[in-house]
């Protein structure tokens, strides 16, 4: 088993952005119940160290995964591809405009106290993103165009960033 | 006391050689100690048959202490010197800590004395750490009393909501009672082990667990032998003792009392206990007192007022509960079923609000007091190597809140968010801004917000010993590391020369190790050869427990040495196994140490076979089969 070898090689899963999320559970989970530190907390201080870089290993790799966002960003890393976080901002209008008028929105009933206006908004991202996961497994396994799905992933990182927001703004009326 | 079973070299000692293993509930209002015998979890009476043990220690001018009931009966007597609820200060600093104008403690230094809250008694001055220890003593005692042996190790368990501090004030606490701590365990988390088990629970449970002075909330996932927390909220500073306090002020205000002594306002926090139990089964409560002055106190306190006067409480702890749900990514009615935990829990009016909130009756078929301890006890049966594997279950927690760096102008860097999987680590390049730059700190913090001011400050590392270069040029590569107790270690290398950098912990309200092994040495002084002996002891057992683990290594995955590193590593076994027999310690050390080196190797080699196997989709009774057979390398 090579330590470094990336998250897809770790648990034997096809480097593809479409996942079989039911057989990641499973191979994460057998992986954990095989080096988690519980299973050496009786052992020798070398077994425990390793266990605890395996299990640290695993954790990574399952998170980075699991998660829509981080596994297309990881993609796109082993394809070479940089998406750099802040200094790509060559958005085109259209969908700088869009954001805008969300964020108003989002100010708006959150000054408001509009639980509920939150919570539809919450909903109606989470759909229009959605919609734009589909787009993006075309873009990876089908089209094979990392470019465009850099592209995409953009897009989503504003998205992610926005329904953060959204999250918190219920968090704030609910204190 | 027929602890060590030696066998003979190249014999397995017996497979299933029961090690003496507990679990502790250090509470805020009482503590337990619990094990499992014969294949159940059962709370470890003291000789007058008494479960609790309350989290209470009072210090006397012979430098002598009283723990538990005995020094309760003190506590209206002497107040200033017996010291009840002493987990609220674990980990924090005298500015955190609330109504402390109305404690009878003589606490050191002003608001912003630095560092963790110290306590001058009569018996000299106390840290919490110190304070907590003498009660997990008294625990250590009972246990091996009632077991008949030394322990191996003792889960002990935390809040879910603890930060880094208080967590390794904790530990520490239990270092300083001798006792090896084999995991410490989230609260909830205990309870849900001890729930999930004892019903063969499957879904998605939530364990709200309000303790004496502390709130914590889980959402778990319970299936197929996995207790996997989805998120974890609370409030560490949240418990019954508030609504004692709200009953406090309450007949200060009825009975228009003037400022107490310092007995008086122990002895009025006492009877608003005592009221706040009695309502859980009545509707009015009678409070009566006789002050100091001879004034009388005589008021009744109905289930009404109580529910009004404690109102702004039970709201603060759903909360956390609606926080802990949308970090989960759930809703109320995903909820299978919430399990309570804690004393408080008994309040009618917490019962009601949780039961209206999930839209369920709650679940209070565990005893509420005992289950967390009950739940640390298998767990540490299972840390112990009591179970075989295939008969056991894997528990996948998480930190509660996140850790962060300070970056300039006071802003917060998350470098590991909240509910992530422990363990976890990341790692962050940093560079030097000055030319022959060789040192620099690191200010970590954890919490939510924004800013480096309301967020905790946990500890400022100082990197040393980065090699000179010109600014910019260095990158020191940071990593954090948050091992499976939920507890912060800080590496770092420079990354062009591959210099280790020297880490220096300064943390803002915990122990230096310093200080930790002063602490250590002068409580041995106190009992300078009982210390020796048990250290001498303590090095067998581990010495016996490294043989056992090398042994039980060896019979499965043998066949991973040739044969000239198998030599070695019996030799190193051999060896170790006559050292223990011996009264040196320093030389069982080594040989400990020369028996890890051996087995570094093998140990990598052990590693990577398992996690190959689990890859290869076989399931765990499998393996064993597999194992037991040989396999192919």
């Amino acid at each position: 088993m090579d330590f470094s070898a990336d998250h897809f090689a770790f648990f034997s899963l096809p480097r593809t952005f479409r996942l079989d999320a039911p057989a990641l559970d499973r191979k994460y989970r057998e992986v954990q119940a095989q080096v988690h530190p519980d299973k050496f907390a009786h052992a020798g201080e070398a077994d425990r160290r390793l266990s605890l870089q395996w299990a640290t290993r695993a954790n990574e790799a399952y998170q980075t995964l699991k998660k829509p966002l981080s596994r297309a960003q990881y993609l796109l890393q082993l394809a070479g591809h940089d998406v750099g976080a802040d200094n790509n901002t060559a958005m085109p209008a259209d969908f700088l405009m869009a954001q805008m008028e969300w964020r108003e929105a989002v100010a708006e009933a959150r000054a408001a106290g509009e639980h509920h206006e939150l919570e539809h908004l919450h909903h109606r991202l989470k759909t229009d993103m959605a919609g734009r996961y589909e787009e993006l497994a075309v873009l990876f396994d089908d089209a094979h165009d990392p470019e465009a799905a850099a592209d995409r992933v953009r897009r989503l990182m504003f998205l992610e960033k926005l329904l953060h927001e959204i999250d918190d703004a219920i968090a704030a009326l609910e204190e | 006391m027929a602890l060590l079973q030696i066998a003979e070299p190249g014999e397995s000692s017996a497979p299933h050689q029961h090690k003496l293993a507990v679990g502790i509930d250090l509470g805020t209002t009482n503590s337990l100690v619990a094990t499992v015998r014969s294949g159940l979890a059962v709370v470890l009476a003291d000789e007058l048959g008494r479960s609790l043990l309350p989290s209470v220690v009072r210090y006397t001018a012979d430098g002598a202490h009283q723990v538990g009931y005995e020094a309760q009966a003190q506590q209206s007597v002497d107040p200033r010197n017996t010291i009840v609820s002493v987990k609220r200060f674990m980990g924090r600093g005298l500015g955190d800590i609330a109504h402390r104008e109305s404690m009878p403690y003589d606490f050191i230094g002003g608001e912003d004395a630095p560092g963790m809250v110290r306590l001058r008694t009569a018996g000299g001055v106390k840290s919490p750490v110190e304070i907590s220890a003498d009660i997990l003593r008294a625990l250590r005692e009972r246990a091996e009393a009632a077991l008949g042996g030394q322990l191996v190790g003792a889960v002990i368990t935390v809040p879910a909501y603890f930060d880094d501090a208080q967590r390794q004030a904790t530990k520490d606490a239990a270092r300083l009672a001798g006792l090896s701590v084999l995991r410490l365990l989230n609260e909830p988390t205990a309870a849900a082990i001890a729930y999930g088990l004892d019903n063969a629970a499957e879904g998605v449970y939530a364990v709200y667990d309000l303790g004496g002075g502390t709130f914590d909330i889980s959402i778990l996932n319970l299936s197929k032998g996995v207790f996997e927390v989805l998120a974890t909220g609370g409030d560490s500073a949240l418990g019954g003792d508030d609504f004692d306090q709200r009953i406090f002020c309450w007949i200060l205000e009825a009975a228009r009392l003037r400022p107490l002594s310092a007995e008086d306002a122990r002895l009025l926090l006492t009877r608003a206990r005592e009221a706040k139990e009695y309502l859980t089964f009545h509707g009015v409560a009678p409070i009566t007192a006789r002050l100091g002055s001879g004034e009388l106190v005589d008021l009744q306190l109905t289930t009404e007022i109580f529910t009004e006067i404690t109102q702004t409480l039970v709201a603060k702890t759903i909360q956390p509960v609606k926080k802990a749900l949308r970090d989960a990514g759930l809703q109320p009615q995903d909820v299978k079923g919430v399990v309570m935990v804690g004393g408080a829990t008994r309040m009618p009016q917490i019962q009601r609000a949780v039961g209206e909130f999930f839209k369920q009756d709650p679940l209070n078929n565990l005893d509420p007091d005992k289950v967390v301890a009950l739940g640390a006890a298998t767990q540490a049966n299972l840390l112990a190597g009591n179970r075989a594997a295939g008969d056991d279950w894997l528990l996948l927690d998480v930190i509660p809140l996140s850790l962060g760096l300070e970056t300039m102008g006071g802003l917060v860097e998350k470098i590991i968010p909240r509910n992530s999987t422990i363990p976890a680590a990341r790692a962050q390049e940093f560079t030097t801004f000055r030319d022959g730059q060789t040192a620099m700190a690191v200010h970590v913090v954890q919490g939510e917000r924004e800013l480096v001011s309301d967020c905790r400050s946990l500890a400022r590392f100082e990197l040393r010993g980065i090699p000179p270069m010109v600014a910019g040029a260095a990158r020191i590569r940071v990593t954090f590391q948050v091992d499976a107790d939920g507890l912060l270690a800080v590496s770092a290398r420079e990354q062009t020369s591959g210099v280790e950098a020297n880490v220096t912990v300064k943390p803002s309200y915990g122990l230096s190790d310093d200080e930790i092994a002063g602490m250590l040495k002068d409580s041995l002084e106190h009992t300078r050869d009982d210390a020796m002996r048990r250290a001498l002891k303590e090095a067998q057992v581990e010495a016996q427990r490294l043989i056992e683990a090398v042994r039980s290594a060896l019979k499965s995955d043998g066949e991973l040495l040739d044969a000239d590193e198998l030599a070695r590593v019996e030799a190193a076994i051999a060896r170790l196994q006559t050292t223990a027999l011996g009264e040196n310690r320093r030389h069982i050390t080594l040989a400990m140490d020369d028996l890890e080196a051996e087995t570094k190797d093998f140990a990598a080699r052990r590693m990577d076979k398992s996690i190959r196997r689990a890859l290869a989709g076989r399931k765990v009774d499998e393996l064993n089969q597999i194992g037991s057979q040989g396999e192919q390398k």
